[in-house]
């Protein structure tokens, strides 16, 4: 009985989810406004999360080339291959997925709870009886800003980790500059790095739309708020690790 | 005008509300009154469209509300000015930039008249040098009376309150009070207050429907309502000592022009 109705509530859940995607997606009341809150959004999303993007990608960056470093420590092993692992390591898995996983517990948080707040304080009721689409405005921005800037943060995280871990390498004595520098060249795969980005714009939607889901449909009060929240981030990362097992199957496999 | 006609609505297989009928006059103050829990709130949420009725029908003006298509029904809401119980302004915006927001929506008008619109809307409920405040920085009589500018910006047909004078002192809850009825006479909007203050009831209630668990049990003005015969209506009013009092010193408020019917209503 139990299966039977957690069943059920996951096809009412994920019908809803995508009823909600299509309000997001209709045609927006006046563009203008709605570029207007995509360039915001793309502040407080994308912007405001250099900081804690620079302090994971830096130390990302340095484990990476330290547990290298000791895993291959052998006269029978290239030093190079320090480099070369710290490269394929942070552009294939952890500039993406680490980063999104990351983002989805700060930026899937915020959503999830500014837009709950909105909604139990009936500013989306608001919105509705001004005969806005609530859910268009809300929603849509998050998500198209989302798509723009998490590449770039991507990107981003890719250099300051490899530089992360120059340092930790070279500083450390555990590499020369020049090996590192000729490990991150060797067998250079452009499509490695498109993978990436594919992966990427797969997780910023997800964390985006997941969390303004259980956002937008929260409802009491503050505690109710605060489970919102949790569900958006322990949901959206679940299907982040979903999607980074799927799209690696498809894309690299 | 608003028609109501035997609209029913129910959550999860629960009645809340059941063939309610009745109309709201336009350039009137039109009263919904019961016990917390007693549907009112489902009631007026139902009227604007927040909540899609299961039975009946609701009628702004003879246009059929509960059977317009989607956006049909926008083009009324744009028609609707709506006050929430907390005044649900938004957080991150400027009192100003509350009351522009439905004129940034749907105007046509420029950045200056957006601006000066706002201003007299402000200066019609008495607000003022507060428009670069944030919500969070004002009391709760300015929030709900900037939620008011908010709702007549667009020069509505139709106004709703929600408990407007939750939480706030009995002085300010009359100001507030005198402003909705100031501005229904002004606008000669139909305005529907949703409250369970017997003191709104006396100053503007010039029609009032009672509901009891969900359906309507009594309707009237405020001068039938200290002699109704409707037991659940004077369980609900004369719930306290004072009301008790004035209804047995009833003859005092005949003295009081206030409850006495007007001439147009004889």
């Amino acid at each position: 009985m139990y299966i039977t109705n957690s069943g059920m509530n996951l096809f009412f859940e994920v019908g809803r989810y995508f009823n909600l995607l299509a309000k997001a997606f209709s045609k927006p009341e006046k563009f203008w406004i709605y570029i207007k809150l995509v360039f915001k959004e793309i502040d407080e999303l994308g912007i405001q999360s250099l900081g804690i993007i620079t302090v994971i990608s830096i130390f990302m960056g340095a484990t990476v080339v330290i547990q290298a470093a000791l895993s291959t420590d052998s006269p029978l092993i290239p030093k190079y291959l320090i480099g070369f692992t710290a490269r394929q390591s942070v552009v294939l898995e952890f500039a993406s997925t680490l980063m999104c996983l990351i983002l989805a517990g700060k930026v899937g948080s915020r959503i999830a709870s500014e837009i709950g707040t909105m909604r139990i304080t009936e500013q989306i009721d608001a919105l509705e009886i001004m005969g806005v689409n609530s859910a268009a405005y809300l929603i849509m921005p998050k998500i198209i800003a989302a798509m723009f800037i998490f590449p770039f943060l991507t990107v981003l995280a890719i250099f300051i980790a490899l530089a992360g871990g120059y340092a930790a390498g070279v500083f450390g004595n555990l590499v020369t500059s020049a090996d590192y520098i000729y490990g991150l060249q060797i067998q250079f795969r452009t499509f490695d790095i498109i993978y990436t980005l594919i992966k990427v714009e797969f997780f910023a939607f997800t964390i985006t739309s997941v969390s303004s889901y259980y956002g937008y449909y929260a409802y009491g009060g503050a505690l109710e708020v605060g489970r919102a929240s949790t569900k958006a981030v322990v949901n959206s990362s679940i299907i982040i690790l979903v999607l980074d097992y799927l799209l690696t199957q498809l894309l690299l496999a | 005008m608003i028609e109501v006609v035997n609209i029913s609505k129910s959550f999860s297989g629960k009645q809340v509300i059941q063939n309610i009928s009745t109309v709201f006059e336009k350039g009137k103050t039109n009263l919904i009154i019961g016990q917390s829990g007693s549907g009112k709130t489902v009631l007026l949420k139902s009227l604007v469209g927040l909540h899609e009725i299961d039975e009946g029908e609701i009628k702004f003006d003879g246009r059929n509300y509960s059977k317009l298509k989607f956006r049909d029904k926008k083009n009324i809401r744009k028609e609707i000015g709506m006050v929430f119980q907390g005044g649900a302004l938004f957080d991150s915006a400027t009192i100003l930039e509350n009351v522009m927001y439905p004129l940034d929506m749907f105007s046509a008008m420029n950045r200056k008249e957006k601006i000066e619109r706002a201003r007299f809307c402000l200066n019609r409920v008495n607000l003022s040098n507060v428009e670069q405040l944030y919500p969070a920085e004002v009391s709760g009589g300015m929030q709900k009376r900037t939620a008011i500018a908010r709702a007549i910006v667009l020069n509505p047909k139709y106004l709703f309150f929600d408990e407007p004078n939750s939480g706030l002192d009995p002085q300010t809850a009359l100001v507030i009070d005198k402003l909705i009825k100031e501005i229904t006479e002004e606008y000669g909007t139909t305005t529907v207050i949703n409250t369970h203050d017997m003191n709104s009831v006396m100053e503007i209630g010039e029609k009032i429907i009672f509901i009891y668990q969900g359906e309507k049990a009594w309707e009237g003005t405020k001068h039938d309502i200290i002699n109704n015969d409707c037991q659940e209506l004077n369980d609900f009013i004369f719930a306290s000592e004072l009301f008790k009092k004035v209804k047995k010193n009833f003859s005092i408020l005949s003295d009081d022009k206030r409850f006495m019917p007007d001439e147009k209503d004889k």
